[in-house]
């Protein structure tokens, strides 16, 4: 009983975030809407920076997604949409940064830390192996 | 001791990268255009206080170094500016076109009234389609756009005479008059 009572109040607070929805576009067709909805959450709103356009409510961030609405209706593709904003804003505004340029280093810092980290495992493992091969205290089978 | 000195030498380099990180990080008051050395957007728009019909177009601009001045009633920073903005414009050096933002047109007209106009031309951007060309994320921003058409310079925040003399003015080559 107890439990079907929190459920309801969860789904109600679950209920309360829809209605409250900053963005309530509606694209003519299914797939132009699932294609805006993914790109409104690769823009970041450039006034509140931790926000993307899809999920800010300042004025700027509604102007942008009403600029990749129509684009999308116009049947811009999604490059040529993110082409648009880097030329604007710069690669700052989007939230994964390209494979390129000074950007590159965002991607390749953390894999040659990790790569190094594997490499640094094994040869200690490898050290300590040997080691204990050579340990003469050790005791005859 | 050795075996101290790799830990150490990593942990220096990581340090020093995340050192340069944060303190290079963009921070919101100073994030560069995206747009310096690019050709400045052209843009047709309403005058404030012309007759509906009539338009204003930047390539009218052509030829000569000029400032767009982003702003808007509702920015409080833009209020801050002002006086710096009258004070300039009365030395007669740089064109400065204002672009008011996401704005009401009453309010705008009220405002030039009562705080003096340091403007050559208002031009209004409702929607905001001109400032998003132009990668405004905030107002006050001003930018210098030079006798070729191209962006050199955007302050971001209140204009002051320092970032006035040393930014704007300093751009434009001797012997260019308005």
């Amino acid at each position: 009983m107890k439990r079907a009572r929190l459920v309801a109040l969860f789904a109600g607070l679950l209920l309360t975030q829809a209605t409250l929805a900053i963005d309530t576009t509606v694209l003519p067709d299914e797939k132009l809407q699932q294609r805006y909805e993914a790109l409104t959450h690769e823009f970041r709103c450039m006034q509140c920076q931790n926000n993307t356009i899809a999920d800010s409510p300042v004025g700027l961030a509604s102007d942008l997604r009403r600029d990749v609405a129509e684009m999308l209706v116009a049947g811009k593709t999604d490059d040529e949409i993110r082409a648009y904003m880097v030329q604007r804003y710069g690669n700052v505004i989007l939230f994964t940064p390209p494979f390129k340029g000074s950007a590159i280093w965002v991607w390749l810092t953390p894999l040659a830390a990790l790569v190094g980290g594997i490499v640094v495992a094994i040869v200690i493992v490898r050290r300590r192996g040997r080691l204990v091969e050579a340990d003469p205290t050790e005791e005859p089978p | 001791m050795n075996r101290f000195i790799v830990p150490v030498i990593v942990f220096l380099a990581l340090a020093g990268i995340l050192y340069v990180g944060v303190v290079r990080s963009p921070d919101k008051s100073t994030m560069v255009s995206a747009l310096l050395g690019k050709p400045a957007p052209a843009f047709e728009l309403p005058v404030l206080g012309g007759d509906p019909a009539q338009t204003f177009s930047s390539a009218r601009l052509a030829g000569h170094p000029w400032v767009l001045n982003v702003w808007g009633t509702w920015c409080a920073a833009c209020r801050d500016e002002h006086p710096v903005l009258l004070e300039v414009a009365k030395q007669n050096r740089l064109p400065i076109v204002g672009l008011d933002w996401r704005d009401e047109d009453d309010a705008a007209k009220q405002w030039l009234t009562q705080l003096g106009n340091p403007y050559g031309v208002v031009v209004v951007d409702r929607e905001g389609r001109t400032a998003i060309d132009f990668g405004v994320y905030g107002a006050p921003e001003t930018f210098f756009i030079d006798a070729d058409g191209r962006v050199q310079y955007r302050h971001v925040g209140a204009m002051t005479h320092e970032v006035w003399e040393r930014e704007f003015l300093g751009r434009v080559p001797h012997g260019v008059t308005p």
